[in-house]
């Protein structure tokens, strides 16, 4: 299989390069430590081409969008987006997404972002239901044509206030305008993964490296990207869910303010059942008090030792300094400082529960 | 991008480097090994009067994002650890073959250093 290329593959100096959904990607310039550290205390850069867009327009694009994500889009005004979930019909995630309601200026009506390499799948099942349901939207995977450029840190809105001409500071959280940066015309959104204020910005793919170059600050890969998401508890898809390796709800995967239950849409009545039953396991934050790095797939322990689940995301918190992890354990684990241990290469090391976010953000 | 290879060690395939001093020899990874990883955040490491056996696993380097299994040059009883890993384990990225050696170890037997690459080759190994 050929990895996809970012508009941006050609730009870059020395990256160290991951597959990450199908995609070639870089996940280290310089180093995490130091990319991180940039974007919790000035500003950062990253490529994240690999996102999906797909835009849906005409007469239903409200309704067909609605009945295919989680949370309330009738809620959005031109300008505003929002965080969903998307589930099949058990309410099992599928993808999570940020819908946007394009500017009135914009010739389309919504767009969505679906995760690393789900682009075409997503789309195909919008196209399906769009059919099934008899719906009039036009559904266009614009994936190749864009480039997405996440612009991340306190001094974010300094750095893309010299080159736009937009005011930055007049857009508020999970808004989106259009407007030109660097003299090329982008969509740029008040949204991010890294619990910093900043910037998502999509131009076209021919133009990327004229906004890429034009942004003054630390280019940052992949790696940074997980470390400061996983600080602020945030999901990874395809690690925290995935519908076959880890088929989750959004109330299990601690997403559940985005359900919309008074909103019609695939996976509501399951969701709802759910809701009212509760859920057996719930994603917490676990600190590894020993020695070491919790990892994706690692068991975790009661304290005497009895199995309880697993971890799905692990690190060592740059900003923390201290081993920290997202795992799914039984309920009643959601307490902070519950005494739990975590299995390393068959040695179970201490650990207890935290709240998320680790940080304080 | 250029790595630091010294010519007074010899080297592995999978990127450790010993230096012998007499029957003493002290063990580490390469600089290519520390960018491989990126930062180093823990380190694994036998206690002392352990065995190496030649070409075996001893420890463990574990970076933000990946584990490695760190390989023995040559066999031997473990004499000394580095323990400043422990609390520094970025000593390994900072300076890979002074301050973040890893082991010393009394050596069994010579001849398996004959067996090792010279700096000149590891160097066109990770061209």
């Amino acid at each position: 299989m050929t990895l996809r290329q970012s508009p941006l593959a050609g730009v870059y100096e020395d990256p160290t390069l991951t597959d990450f959904g199908g995609w070639e990607m870089p996940v280290e310039f310089d180093s995490i430590r130091i990319e991180h550290t940039a974007v919790r205390e000035t500003v950062g850069k990253f490529d994240v081409s690999h996102m999906g867009q797909v835009t849906v327009s005409g007469p239903d694009a409200l309704e067909l969008t609605q009945r295919l994500t989680t949370n309330d889009v009738a809620k959005l005004s031109p300008g505003d987006a929002q965080y969903a979930g998307i589930t099949d019909a058990d309410g099992i995630l599928l993808d999570d997404t940020v819908v946007y309601r394009l500017p009135d200026e914009s010739d389309d009506d919504y767009l969505f972002i679906p995760n690393a390499g789900h682009d075409g799948e997503m789309t195909e099942r919008w196209v399906t239901h769009r059919d099934e349901w008899g719906l009039t939207a036009t559904v266009t995977n614009r994936t190749e044509e864009y480039a997405m450029i996440a612009l991340q840190g306190p001094e974010a809105q300094d750095t893309l206030t010299a080159e736009t001409a937009l005011s930055p500071d007049s857009l508020g959280r999970f808004e989106v305008a259009s407007g030109a940066v660097a003299g090329v015309e982008s969509l740029v959104a008040r949204t991010g993964y890294t619990g910093e204020d900043g910037f998502e910005l999509l131009c076209p793919a021919s133009e990327a490296e004229t906004v890429w170059s034009a942004l003054n600050c630390q280019p940052c890969g992949l790696g940074a990207r997980d470390t400061l998401r996983l600080e602020m508890g945030f999901l990874l898809s395809g690690e925290e869910f995935n519908p076959r390796d880890e088929p989750r709800t959004p109330y299990e995967a601690d997403i559940g303010w985005t359900v919309a239950l008074d909103t019609e849409f695939v996976g509501r009545d399951a969701l709802a059942a759910r809701k009212r039953e509760g859920v057996a396991e719930t994603l917490v934050g676990l600190e590894l008090l020993d020695r070491g790095v919790p990892r994706h797939g690692y068991d975790v322990n009661d304290a005497d030792g009895e199995p309880l689940g697993h971890v799905t995301s692990g690190t060592m918190s740059p900003t923390l300094g201290v081993p920290i992890a997202l795992a799914y354990l039984p309920t009643e684990y959601t307490d902070p400082d519950t005494p739990v241990q975590v299995v390393i290469r068959g040695e179970p090391k201490e650990a207890r529960t935290r709240a998320t976010p680790f940080i304080d953000r | 991008m250029s790595f630091n290879v010294p010519d007074d060690l010899r080297y592995l395939e999978s990127h450790e480097w010993v230096h012998t001093d007499g029957a003493t020899a002290r063990v580490g990874i390469t600089d290519f090994a520390q960018d491989e990883l990126g930062d180093v955040v823990f380190v694994e490491l036998p206690d002392g009067g352990d065995n190496l056996t030649a070409g075996e696993a001893f420890g463990v380097v574990e970076s933000i994002k990946a584990v490695s299994d760190v390989y023995a040059p040559i066999s031997g009883t473990v004499t000394a650890v580095n323990e400043s890993l422990f609390d520094r384990p970025e000593l390994l990225n900072e300076d890979p073959f002074g301050d973040g050696w890893m082991l010393e170890v009394e050596v069994g037997d010579e001849g398996e250093l004959d067996e090792l690459l010279s700096a000149e080759e590891y160097r066109d190994q990770i061209v």
